[in-house]
């Protein structure tokens, strides 16, 4: 059904086609004519804020009579949390569903139109604008070119001023600003490496081949603050068959009888690298995947880290448990401008 | 109708009430500004208000939180109910979240609706954001309001991130490990900003408490004001509205506020806070108790961030690891650098600028209220789309741990496949995209000029069959020819007519080749001409 009033005859086509105006016919919807209908959907609305009130009365009820239990039964927590949430849950949706069913059924839906005005100010208002701040400047004698002096002042003190606050704030935010912590760890000469978490040190005859330890300094636990000194020195403790060990060159004395201890923290971003694959000697980050070769010096093998995990020299001591000939020799974890300096 | 004697006391109360606040007030003046202000109706012009919605669900059940959660990493055994952990040394913070979901009815239920919120909110801001783009909508006069949005959306991932990192627990801390490490990364000011930052060595005991400052108050005070700058801006301008019949760029056609549309945007606030309740009360979240408090050393497999991160972490796993370099002595780490910073600092920065971008391309000043459907402007859409496709190629090598076990792949082979995809596809996208957009305008010039096929077949006198074709309404022609048909640019020469060099001429070469990319393939719309010509030769 097309009105042809796009089409004028041939001689006097016009160059584009014209607005035919916002669409006239309005179709009516069933409780604008039947006032029945109208009813139904008023009791519709009135039952869906119903189910609202019910809804808290749920919630409530939850609240009060559910037992949260002794506080470990994970069940009796969810079924609490349950109860709560699906009473809110319908308390919110009933008026939700309510007030939109009543705009959709009842509210008059004939659109309007209204005008909009460009956002750009008239000429004349511009330049009102524009007169005023003249005249206020020259109230304050700072007209274009004058009281350089004052100006310059003003703007540099203002300039400066935060700095006031800006250095000692900041400047307290880092603590002793002592970059030279991240080069050393707990490690140190004669130090017995232990069972992360219960600190029991380790023998080198407890190391079996192909077994893996997570391994903290003696002595950490009994630390006030040990999370700093964790998270630098663990290690991971791995022995493999000496034959499948590639020495780097000038670490021959590192290891102990295919016992090799590397830095668990990735040289990547930071994260733990906590997976040993037995059959291909890998470390796993899982963090972002970088692979590690622990038959060859920890070399990545693949992955997003650049540098092999730091190697801890290692000895056994007279007692037979393995302990660190001295810190690592650079230092752990992530890349930072000053790492070499 | 008659009014029953309790009904006309109640209206006299109400209008004395109103008389007292307007005397003091004069707020019959706002009443009568917006109330019968109008708001045109499509179903994608409610995302904003799911943003909105979310946002104000997490101010009401972060208060809750508050109430509870004890930001402070000083060393407790714990003590509570939960068997689990009992006698585990672990921060007050982790404590206190242990405490408030497992001993305070409730709790539980409040943190995962905050969390549900936090998770819908972000997704609907870039599903806000997505349906600006597509349209048009960031164009004159509403390019500060884009940046305003822009920076909620920015604001919306910090707001995230920092919540995300307050339990303490293994993954929280492992993901502040991580930041530390791309902080690290930075030249020269990189180390002192994570001295800063942390307090000194990681992880310090600084960092919780100074989140939960930015958490509570700074992020959230910021998003707070913008947004109401946000929506000052869409009532100053008025909302936009798609194209039809009467809507011009000088006009709004729609539903008044009062009481349409506080009916429904009233109602689709409650609607919003039911689902994300539902979605708490049988979804678990987060459930930090399988975790445990944060120790450097343990982490699992398969562990993910928020997702709204996911796609950061992506780019972590998908560069290669050789560009770390020594330069001098120092240490610049570009495996890390470019991943972390450059490419979402690119990524974040075209999209701040876009509605600039585009409009060197078109060189149109005027003010536009109407939308673009997304076909009529096949270039943007494809660089939306390119965009997207990049963003989840990411967020899927962001989860490709998971991909791996989920369809028995290496993950050495899924990486080594998206450092690839991740420049070929988002090329292959917009191609795609672009032919797809030009192909749906030649099939509504088809329409416009055959109408719709109506299945009916005739037999002509002359003994051929042919099918009946309907004609479009005017209302129908009118939405496939509307649109603004642009043009690339014309360069003006090197020279002027004197032969001296113009100033600026690499600059304006340089609009006219964005110009060209967008505009040089397009399909016109049909002119009066064409459609009488096509008619008549029907007939
Ligand atoms: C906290 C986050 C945000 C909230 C609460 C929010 C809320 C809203 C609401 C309620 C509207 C009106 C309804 C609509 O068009 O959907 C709107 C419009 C708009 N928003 Fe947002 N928004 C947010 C983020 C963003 C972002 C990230 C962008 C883009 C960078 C953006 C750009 C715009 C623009 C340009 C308009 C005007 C649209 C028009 O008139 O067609 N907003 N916003
Ligand atoms: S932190 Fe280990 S791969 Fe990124």
């Amino acid at each position: 059904m097309s009105t042809l009033s796009n089409q004028p005859p041939s001689h006097e086509v016009p160059e584009a086609f014209q607005d035919p105006g916002v669409p006239t016919e309005h179709r009516p919807r069933r409780a604008d004519v039947d006032e029945r209908a109208a009813k139904r959907a008023e009791r519709q609305v009135a039952a869906l804020f119903g189910m609202s009130a019910l809804g808290t009365v749920i919630a409530l009820v939850s609240y009060f009579a559910l037992d949260i239990g002794d506080g470990n039964d994970i069940q009796a927590i969810q079924r609490i949390n349950m109860g709560i949430g699906i009473g809110v849950a319908l308390a919110m949706f009933g008026i939700g569903l309510g007030a939109i069913h009543w705009a959709k059924t009842l509210m008059r839906d004939h659109e309007m139109v209204e005008d909009r005005h460009e956002l750009r100010s008239s000429d004349e208002t511009r330049e009102a604008a524009l007169q005023d701040l003249r005249d206020g400047a020259k109230d304050s004698g700072i007209g274009v070119g004058r009281r350089g002096l004052l100006k310059g002042s003003l703007i540099t003190a203002l300039a400066v001023a935060p700095l006031s606050l800006l250095v000692p704030q900041l400047g307290g935010l880092g603590g002793d600003w002592n970059l030279d912590k991240w080069r050393r760890t707990m490690w140190a000469p004669g130090v017995r490496l232990a069972r992360d978490p219960d600190g029991t040190p380790i023998r080198a005859a407890d190391v079996t081949i192909g077994s893996v330890f997570h391994v903290i300094p003696e002595g950490l636990i009994d630390l006030e603050h040990p999370l700093e000194a964790k998270a630098k020195a663990v290690v991971i403790l791995i022995r493999l068959d000496p034959k499948d060990l590639k020495i780097v060159p000038g670490r021959e004395d590192w290891s102990f009888d295919g016992i090799v201890a590397y830095s668990k923290i990735c040289t990547h971003v930071g994260c733990p690298v906590a997976l040993y694959e037995q059959q291909t000697h890998h470390l796993l980050c899982p963090c972002h995947q970088s692979t590690f070769d622990v038959s060859d010096g920890c070399k990545v093998v693949f992955g997003p880290a650049k540098r092999p995990l730091p190697q801890l020299p290692i000895a056994v001591d007279d007692e037979g448990y393995i302990v660190s000939q001295r810190d690592f020799e650079e230092p752990i974890g992530s890349s930072y401008w000053e790492r070499l300096k | 109708m008659t009014t029953s004697p309790s009904a006309s006391k109640v209206n006299r109360a109400a209008g004395a009430t109103a008389n007292f606040v307007d005397e003091r007030t004069s707020i019959a003046g706002f009443v009568k500004y917006f109330s019968r202000k109008l708001f045109p109706d499509h179903w994608s012009f409610m995302l904003g208000e799911v943003a909105l919605y979310s946002f104000i669900i997490l101010l009401i059940s972060g208060v809750f939180l508050t109430a509870f959660f004890i930001p402070a990493v000083t060393p407790v055994h714990y003590e509570g109910t939960f068997e689990t952990m009992a006698g585990v040394e672990m921060s007050e913070a982790y404590a206190s979240t242990l405490h408030m979901s497992f001993e305070v009815p409730g709790g539980l239920l409040m943190r995962q609706i905050h969390h549900w919120a936090a998770l819908i909110f972000t997704a609907s801001i870039m599903v806000h954001m997505a349906r600006v783009f597509f349209t048009g909508a960031f164009r004159k006069p509403r390019e500060i309001n884009w940046l305003v949005g822009f920076t909620l959306m920015i604001l919306s991932l910090a707001a995230g991130f920092t919540g995300y990192s307050l339990p303490d627990d293994v993954l929280s801390g492992n993901g502040l490990r991580i930041i530390e490490g791309i902080v690290r990364s930075i030249p020269i000011v990189g180390s002192y900003i994570s001295y800063g930052l942390f307090g000194g060595e990681f992880p310090g005991e600084a960092l919780i408490p100074r989140l939960f400052t930015a958490h509570i108050l700074l992020v959230p005070a910021l998003i707070l004001g913008l947004i109401a700058l946000h929506l000052f801006l869409v009532f100053l301008h008025k909302h936009t509205q798609y194209p039809g019949g009467g809507r011009t760029h000088k006009n709004v056609v729609g539903l008044p506020l009062f009481p349409v549309y506080t009916a429904k945007a009233g109602g689709f606030f409650f609607v919003v806070f039911g689902v994300i309740a539902l979605m708490a009360s049988v979804l678990t979240i987060n459930p930090v108790w399988n975790y445990g408090p944060y120790d450097p050393s343990p982490v699992s497999a398969g562990t993910q961030p928020d997702w709204y991160i996911l796609w950061i972490d992506g780019l972590l796993r998908v560069m290669p690891g050789f560009p770390e370099y020594v330069i001098g002595g120092y240490t610049l780490s570009l495996n890390v650098l470019i991943p972390a910073v450059v490419v979402p600092g690119l990524f974040f920065g075209f999209l701040a600028l876009y509605p600039w971008i585009e409009q060197w391309a078109t060189g149109d000043r005027t003010e536009k209220h109407v939308l673009d459907r997304p076909r009529n402007v096949p270039v943007r859409t494809g660089i939306g789309v390119a965009l997207i496709v990049f963003y989840v190629i990411l967020v899927i090598e962001g989860s490709n741990d998971i991909v791996a076990t989920l369809f028995h792949l290496s993950i050495n082979d899924i990486t080594w496949f998206i450092r690839f995809a991740v420049f070929i596809l988002p090329v292959v996208a917009f191609w795609i995209t672009k032919r797809i957009c030009l192909g749906l305008q030649r099939k509504d010039r088809e329409l416009v000029l055959h109408g719709h096929e109506t299945g009916r077949i005739v037999r002509h006198e002359s003994g051929e069959y042919v099918e009946v074709h309907e004609p479009l309404t005017d209302q129908e022609i009118w939405i496939r020819v509307s649109y603004d048909n642009h043009k690339p640019l014309v360069l003006e020469p090197e020279t002027n007519e004197f032969g001296v060099r113009r100033r600026w001429y690499r600059w304006s070469r340089f609009k006219q080749a964005v110009s060209r990319f967008y505009y040089e393939d397009r399909v016109e719309p049909v002119t009066p001409a064409e459609l009488e010509a096509a008619r008549s030769s029907h007939h």
